[in-house]
């Protein structure tokens, strides 16, 4: 099992949730996981109802089991100072870089400067290990960018080892992506079964594949439960409506007859139901790319009353019976 | 360009509360004076769709409309007829155009239109030296803040050509709502900030010769840059930034023109969400974002709102009656007789409910009967007929599924209209597909316009006449 899990998908699909529930199922039987946010979102201080969180590692959930989940919002400016200092104790030259606007500048212009950083601190926690010389974490999950700009994000280091040729930022650059084109990552991919990120994974992965990144999982997140199977929408288009009008009216939904209570609903919940059908084979359809693929496929349900702490500790339970950690 | 509706409530198609003001997409974009319209929006919400939809329905009401698109998905840029979109924008076929418009349509590449700056703006020699420069070649490929950068240089490239009479740019899918509005200026401050001017003081004064007329401040500075870029990226950043502050100067300029044609009177920014938590929160924050930066906002489009044509029978209601049409029943199978099932409702009105059921029930097991009725359903399961009851059971259940959803919708919508009453909503009906043509966009149009449509056609300003308009 790679110890650095990379969890990315398109916008709204939910990959911070998918990523938090990652690493709380990886942290079961007394397992010590890292997540980790690298764009500035706060997204894991809401999911788990804590305030936002600094740049420092900070326990913010216990898993089943005694496991440990550990939380870092990475801010490359501060990552930037933290490095300066560690390789050339700078002090208060740091900050006078900082006032400069050279940090703001390395980071947001320097090209990948910024991504070397935060992919960085990501692979250091991932190498880490403590006085007896046990790993410090057993995994690191990191809350990715989004597909369309995953591969770049991490192959970033590369483009930066071609471009500064020598110096402490070309070395770091090179440690990093050892470690990123290893076995020890895995990228994740999340998406829905809808036909836009079911593209965007498609392209991701190919990307992926031609940057040798190590692709791991697909996730599909938010799946909404089975109401009428393959048989019942087959019915659906050939069902007499007054049988239907019968039936809700034998439930005690009102009148039969043309005009009758029962009989007014029986169109709107065809319609609702032929509804159902045109997204039901989407969704099909959308598998079946996804199944091409040939990836290990996940399934995971939508919380239809929107994600909170019991649904993460569901969706985490849910990763561990389908064998994700 | 949006006021109270008191009409709108009674589409029994579509029944949601009134938000408490309603966006007339139609006047807006028939408006002359609107010459650029702005979809932002987080990840995920249709803001491109919305942005194409917007364009053909502009397009189709006479207007000569250009849509910057930023990442299409393919079945985007194939639904206008596009296979592959590119940096030129491109005329969409098919479109309707017995009112005069047309439509057009470009993706932008941002590594071409950083490419169109320096030849546009440089010499030759000059700009061949500056396009083979790798920091160059790294920036412009696309690092934090260049794709807002260039979106907002291609959108001021766009409208100072006048060619169009309609720009609408749909926004990078940036991390975040702010980037969009933040990066160009952000671009451009570096690019003509103290740093830059410390950096290419030496290249300009001669390389390596300049370097003693520098401050020990000043190349303790560059020092410490240099041992960690690497002295050779270091040079790489000051002769590009010397090529690029000598071709053509001054970002900062550009930056604040493209900001100050953004807080024009006739741009107006869309506001786009679906009607969930996280995107509704996003909208809220740009929209206190745009109020704060002098940005007309138009008002917010609200995408896959879910209606119900049987909004009257209430989730809890429809599920007590999905559970009595599955209570299991004694069915007499060999005899092909159905029983009436024991339930307790005093339902009269048509003969036996089940006479013209092709099969007995197959309840799902799953249901809890008694041992008995378990077995016998077993037996039935295997039947593949399926009883209208069931299938009539799982139209409540999916109906009870659609009101609880819609519910949530509200809840949701309500919660920012209360924030914001004063922000105008249109509320665009969930497709349960994907768009793949134009006649697709111009539903989506439809559903844009919708709550305009609901309106007496008397109460319709004129076009241009509109008081909000010269605001």
């Amino acid at each position: 099992m790679s110890r650095l899990q990379v969890v990315s998908g398109k916008g709204g699909t939910g990959k911070t949730t998918v990523a938090a529930a990652l690493a709380l199922a990886l942290a079961t039987e007394g397992k010590r996981t890292l997540l980790v946010e690298v764009e500035g979102r706060q997204g894991i201080a809401q999911l788990f109802e804590t305030e936002a969180l600094p740049y420092e590692e900070r326990k913010i959930a216990v898993a089943p089991g005694g496991g440990e989940v550990y939380a870092l919002a990475i801010d490359p400016e501060l990552a930037l100072l933290d490095y300066l200092q560690m390789f050339y104790k700078l002090g208060s030259a740091g900050r006078a870089l900082k006032k400069l606007g050279a940090i703001d500048f390395a980071t947001t212009i320097a090209p990948g400067l910024r991504d070397v950083l935060l992919t960085g601190k990501a692979c250091e926690a991932v190498r880490r290990k403590d006085r007896s010389g046990r790993f410090a974490y057993d995994y690191v999950v990191m809350d990715a960018p989004p597909t369309g700009r995953i591969t770049r994000f991490l192959n970033v280091n590369d483009e930066v080892a071609g471009l500064a040729k020598i110096g402490p930022i070309h070395n770091q650059a090179q440690a990093v992506m050892r470690v990123l084109k290893s076995p020890e990552t895995a990228v994740h991919l999340v998406t829905l079964l809808e036909e836009m990120p079911v593209q965007e994974t498609v392209d991701g992965i190919a990307e992926l594949r031609s940057a040798r990144l190590p692709v791991g999982r697909i996730i599909v997140n938010m799946v909404r439960p089975e109401v009428l199977d393959a048989a019942d929408l087959e019915l659906v288009r050939t069902v007499p409506r007054s049988t239907v009008a019968r039936s809700l009216s034998s439930a005690g939904l009102g009148g039969a007859r043309r005009g009758g209570r029962a009989e007014r609903l029986v169109d709107p919940l065809l319609t609702q139901a032929e509804e159902y059908a045109e997204r039901y084979t989407l969704e099909h359809d959308q598998r079946a790319v996804l199944t091409e693929l040939g990836l290990p496929l996940h399934e995971l349900p939508l919380f239809a009353e929107g994600m909170d702490l019991a649904g993460l500790y569901e969706l985490a339970r849910e990763l561990r019976e389908q064998g994700v950690s | 360009m949006s006021r109270p509706d008191p009409a709108h409530t009674h589409d029994p198609a579509r029944h949601h509360l009134p938000p408490a003001r309603v966006l007339d997409i139609d006047p807006l974009l028939e408006d002359p004076k609107t010459r650029i319209v702005v979809c932002c929006g987080s990840g995920g919400v249709g803001k491109t769709t919305t942005a194409a939809a917007l364009g053909l329905r502009a397009a189709e009401r006479g207007r000569k409309v250009v849509v910057l698109t930023i990442d299409p998905a393919r079945r985007l840029a194939q639904s206008m007829g596009i296979d592959s979109l590119d940096n030129t924008p491109r005329r969409v076929k098919g479109i309707d155009d017995s009112a005069g418009g047309e439509l057009h349509a470009m993706m932008l590449d941002m590594k071409r239109t950083f490419d169109e700056i320096v030849e546009a703006h440089a010499d030759p020699e000059r700009a061949a030296a500056i396009l083979g420069n790798p920091f160059y070649q790294s920036l412009s490929a696309g690092f934090a803040g260049t794709q807002e950068y260039m979106a907002m240089e291609k959108l001021g490239q766009l409208r100072a050509r006048d060619e169009w009479d309609l720009i609408i740019v749909d926004t990078p899918p940036s991390r975040s709502a702010l980037d969009f509005l933040d990066a160009p200026k952000r671009l451009g401050s570096f690019l003509d900030g103290r740093l830059i001017r410390l950096l290419t003081a030496p290249a300009k004064l001669g390389g390596r010769a300049g370097m003693k007329f520098l401050n020990v401040g000043m190349s303790m500075m560059t020092g410490t840059l240099g041992k960690l870029l690497g002295g050779q990226l270091l040079k790489d950043v000051q002769t590009f930034v010397s090529a690029m502050d000598t071709t053509f100067g001054g970002f900062r300029t550009r930056a604040d023109a493209t900001y100050k044609l953004l807080q024009a009177p006739g741009t107006a920014f869309l506001v786009v969400a679906a009607p969930e938590r996280d995107a509704l929160r996003e909208a809220a924050y740009f929209v206190e974002r745009l109020a704060a930066e002098d940005m007309p906002l138009a008002g917010l489009v609200l995408n896959r709102v879910h209606g119900s044509g049987a909004d009257r029978l209430s989730a809890e209601r429809a599920l007590a009656a999905a559970e009595n049409l599955e209570e299991p029943r004694i069915v007499d199978q060999e005899g092909g007789k159905a029983v009436l099932r024991n339930s307790p409702d005093t339902y009269n009105s048509s003969g036996s409910p089940t006479s013209e059921t092709p099969a007995p029930a197959a309840a799902p097991a799953s249901d809890g009967g008694s041992p008995a009725e378990d077995a016998e359903n077993t037996e039935s399961a295997e039947n593949t007929e399926r009883s209208v009851d069931q299938l009539t059971a799982g139209l409540l259940r999916l109906h009870a599924e659609r009101m609880q959803l819609l519910s949530r919708e509200q809840r949701t919508r309500d919660r920012f209209t209360a924030l914001h009453p004063e922000v105008a909503v249109t509320e665009v009906g969930a497709l349960p597909g994907d768009v793949h043509d134009l006649a697709g966009l111009r539903d989506i149009g439809d559903r844009l316009a919708a709550n305009e449509r609901e309106l007496p056609e008397t109460e319709l300003p004129e076009a241009g006449t509109r008081p909000e308009a010269s605001a």
